[in-house]
């Protein structure tokens, strides 16, 4: 990494982390006349608890009746729809079962139900095994009942995220990647001043933290109220997409202090999702995967599912989420820091509740800097539809209209290279192998990246003007390549 | 409605998708295109620069560039249209194919046949559900291969090979030729899977220690690779607890196996084979679609080309009959694998095959002093004797077509005889 020298950057508002809680807020900011920057300790939108979660809109019958979860929950679940369809996001009301094997679960069941309708869910119904069987009928025949819940959905996280972010920038926003923060004071009269790892430093008059796993960090650092968090880390098995899946429901088991228990999902790309099981780490940023983990989700989920193979197992990968001692959302002012405010704390239901904790929070932001709504807003992108999903006709009309949707560079995916030039184009566009990945599926299909890898690191070192050697998988020293043949092999053993 | 119409389509411009070019046109097909994604024809044997390629067919040794260059320079001799840069998206069931590529665009084809030779791909490490972090540094074999042989980059300096699969042992040898240090090849089965002839010269000849009854069990490291941790397993494929060796590496490779490329196949309808993961075919290598023709890598796993380029040579002389609408001849005897046999291909033969017909397997195990029996109605066909068998490498039994008018029985059993070594 080349060091730059230090700089003094200034705006109305920065936001700590471009995760779901972030993006969304900065969106909602984005439409009051006023500066924001957003900080990111990662290289691109994300990266966190965002990129790696069941991918759920919860309808919000698991939260406890009068907690921020349960509030936010089912107002940001009522928001998906609408603004999926306008930032071009996949969404799909698909509905959940949340299944029951004895008397104990069926209390469970049975309580959610009650919970459910405290908290204003909409259509939820106890199912009989029969029932849940004729509904869906590769479950387990084990079961006992099913708490029906039509109003469950599912989405892609990243992609709302990077969705969210571009149309934040096209407004406005700037976002800083690679920027973590090592200290958050009060500044000189008002404000706050943020020192970054790089030695930069950012002036502002409203901090919010949405910094997910370093949210108490961050928050103890300025509160009198300090926090305690643990971090609660989540394995997955994704699954080939599949022409016929065994559910067409998400299938939760009942859920445990520890969580929502684990699933079997569909993504809506088609692939098969199960996981998470639930571990307490020291290390936030500790994504590995373990055999014992593993092995849980799989036992687990088999007893959903008694026909699981994992043959058509394409990846493992974890998500860390970020559990407060309160077993709740904290969104709001931060005590005794005026100019501050947070939404930490954020683990399930947080992707469901982030776009209503943005609209709650950036109207508590506008009302404390007395901030006006701006008379124009650019409208969002309207992304072309996948060359996946293309009618022959479309395909025709593509490749006619731009020879670079011809060239097929990930062959599981079908993903052409102009759709890889335009996710890097973007306005928080792609830098790396990864973010390619999540933002254009190139790399997410059976052969893992194996094909496409290097003719997608040859694409981004063209269009960010890098050499090939540059190019990361995802960011700081996650380089692909140490050197060239030639220059290696002159380096000999300075090399080992 | 389509584009253009031709005789026979072939997918795939590598040595099977040539070498069935080469037979169609022998055979008199005037209208054959062949359409490749890669911007020059060739297949995976333009980034194997090693030699070994064609002892069996050319009586010589030469490189992967050289064995295509043959084929190649064959094709455009007969004047054979290869379409370079031009990736398939769909095959249906009645021979309608559509493709693009920049400089044709999209384009729909009706074909009187086609041939369905596009290749395998490797296992990635989702297949193997190895746990860890998931950093920068874990490749397949054949993605390093090209990097370092078609791209003129390093993708490491100290390397682990997970898998004993032919690739993964020439990249053994490549890495430590381009300055690289391989520090293991670990292989998760009491035997290797790869040729025997790869393990004593990429492997001995270098000094780099081969594990067996190993496998990778954690994966270190945050950004980059820093190093992984090798466990014995035991006859389950168990990691045995307390028999851990780590290494501090930066690259990973993995070539853990290959599977037939499947999307068209499975997109024509084409019945797979669960064994081979491969199209079920007929010995005329049609398959369950008529007019659809597999052969080489997507049909089944290789280890030699010369027997890639055989197969292959067969099925575009029967592609070729097809068109001139002889209609095929209905399977008659089903080809079973017996015990110690694994994925015979064909699996379907006709009453009079016209030509001798090759079954093809690999080993469940590796057997010493041993043969290889095929039996029909309780009756040995035949009994083809060697001192070893084993899985790395494709045991050939010719049929001669002969011996099927007089099978007393319509199932053919392959199976093996000897001294299983690892039980």
């Amino acid at each position: 990494m080349t060091q730059q020298s230090e700089k003094v950057f200034q705006s109305d508002i920065v936001i700590a982390g471009a995760g779901i809680t972030g993006v969304s807020l900065a969106r909602e900011l984005s439409r009051y006349d006023v500066s924001v920057i957003v900080l990111e300790r990662a290289e691109d939108v994300a990266e966190g608890a965002t990129k790696a979660n069941s991918g759920i809109v919860h309808a919000g019958y698991d939260a406890k009746p009068g907690t921020a979860k349960a509030k936010y929950n089912v107002l940001g679940a009522a928001m998906f729809p609408a603004l999926c369809a306008e930032l071009s996001v996949p969404y799909r009301k698909c509905g959940a079962l949340v299944v029951g094997f004895d008397d104990n679960d069926r209390q469970t069941l049975e309580d959610l139900l009650r919970r459910g309708v405290t908290n204003g869910v909409k259509n939820l119904r106890l199912l009989n095994r029969e029932e849940a069987l004729a509904a869906e009928p590769s479950l387990n025949p084990e079961i006992v009942c099913a708490l029906d819940v039509p109003e469950s959905a599912i989405v892609s996280p990243y992609e709302l995220a990077y969705a969210m972010a571009d149309d934040a920038a096209l407004n406005g926003v700037r976002f800083h990647f690679d920027q973590e923060i090592n200290s958050v004071s009060a500044a000189a009269g008002s404000g706050w001043q943020l020192a970054t790892a790089r030695g930069d430093v950012f002036r502002c008059r409203v901090f919010i933290n949405c910094a997910g796993a370093s949210g108490a960090a961050l928050h103890n650092m300025i509160s009198d109220q300090p926090l305690q968090m643990t971090h609660r880390r989540g394995q997955y098995y994704l699954l080939d997409r599949a022409p016929y899946q065994p559910f067409t429901r998400t299938v939760f088991q009942c859920p445990s202090a520890m969580g929502k228990g684990v699933l079997v999902s569909q993504s809506v790309h088609g692939n098969l999702l199960l996981g998470p099981n639930a571990e307490d780490i020291d290390d936030p940023l500790d994504t590995a995967t373990t055999a014992e983990g593993l092995a849980s989700v799989l036992a687990r989920a088999q007893r959903t599912w008694p026909a699981l193979s994992t043959r058509s197992n394409i990846t493992n990968f974890s998500g860390v989420r970020a559990h407060l001692s309160t077993d709740d959302f904290q969104i709001g002012p931060v005590s005794g820091a005026p100019g501050a405010f947070e939404a930490i704390g954020i683990e399930s239901p947080g992707l469901s509740s982030a776009p209503a904790v943005a609209v709650d929070l950036a109207a508590s932001v506008a009302s404390f800097l007395s901030l006006r709504k701006k008379g124009n807003l650019v409208p969002p992108r309207r992304p072309k539809k996948p060359f996946h999903d293309m009618t022959d006709e479309e395909r025709a009309e593509a490749v006619q209209n731009d020879p670079a949707y011809g060239n097929i560079v990930c062959r599981c995916e079908v993903v052409t290279e102009a759709e890889i030039r335009e996710a890097i184009r973007r306005p928080v566009g792609a830098r790396s192998i990864d973010g390619v990945k999540r933002r254009t599926r190139a790399g997410m299909g059976r052969c893992q990246g194996g094909f496409c890898s290097p003719r997608v690191a040859q694409i981004i070192a063209e269009e960010t003007g890098v050499c090939l050697q540059s190019v990361t998988k995802c960011g700081g020293d996650s380089l692909l390549l140490v050197d060239t043949v030639e220059s290696f092999l002159k380096g000999g053993a300075g090399n080992d | 409605m389509t584009d253009q119409h031709v005789d026979l389509l072939i997918i795939g411009a590598g040595p099977a998708g040539l070498a069935a070019a080469i037979a169609a046109r022998e055979a008199g097909i005037e209208s054959i295109l062949v359409l490749e994604r890669e911007k020059e024809p060739g297949g995976i044997l333009r980034q194997c620069i090693h030699n070994g390629f064609g002892l069996h067919r050319f009586s010589e040794e030469l490189t992967g560039p050289e064995y295509a260059k043959r084929d190649v320079d064959r094709v455009r001799e007969l004047d054979i249209p290869v379409r370079c840069g031009t990736t398939v998206l769909s095959v249906s069931p009645d021979r309608v194919v559509t493709c693009v590529s920049p400089e044709f665009g999209f384009s729909r084809l009706s074909a009187g046949a086609v041939v369905l030779a596009m290749g395998c791909r490797e296992r990635p490490r989702g297949a193997l559900c190895t746990p860890g972090s998931r950093p920068a540094g874990i490749y397949s074999a054949g993605t390093a291969q090209r990097f370092v042989n078609l791209e003129g980059y390093m993708p490491g300096r100290r390397v682990v090979i997970l898998g004993s699969g032919d690739i993964g042992l020439i990249m053994a040898r490549r890495m430590t030729l381009q300055g690289a240090k391989v520090l293991a090849c670990v292989e998760i089965m009491p035997y290797s899977s790869g040729l025997n002839r790869n393990i004593v010269q990429c492997l001995q000849d270098y000094g780099i220690p081969l594990y067996l009854s190993h496998t990778v069990t954690d994966i270190h490291g945050r950004e980059r690779l820093t190093g992984v941790t090798v466990s014995r397993v035991d006859e389950n494929r168990k990691p045995v607890p307390g028999a851990e060796i780590c290494f501090d590496c930066d690259t990973l490779l993995l070539s853990c196996g290959l599977i037939p490329e499947n999307e068209l196949s499975q997109g024509a309808g084409v019945e797979l084979s669960p064994l081979t993961s491969g199209p079920v075919v007929s010995e005329t290598l049609e398959t369950s679609v008529p007019g659809i023709f597999a052969c080489g890598n997507v049909l089944h796993v290789h280890d030699l080309v010369d027997h890639v380029s055989a197969e292959s040579f067969r099925a575009g002389r029967a592609a070729a009959a097809f068109v001139r609408a002889s209609s095929p001849p209905a399977p008659v005897f089903t080809v079973k694998d017996g015990p110690g046999v694994r994925g015979t291909v064909p699996q379907k033969i006709s009453a009079r095959p016209s030509e001798d017909v090759s079954l093809m397997f690999r080993p469940a195990d590796v057997y010493r002093n041993a043969a290889a029996v095929v039996e029909c109605g309780g009756q040995e066909v035949l009994r083809k004797k060697a001192m070893i068998y084993t899985p790395g490498e494709m045991a050939v039994l010719t049929l001669k077509k002969e011996v099927f008018e007089s099978l007393p029985d319509k199932v053919i059993t392959v199976r093996m005889e000897g001294e299983k070594q690892h039980g």
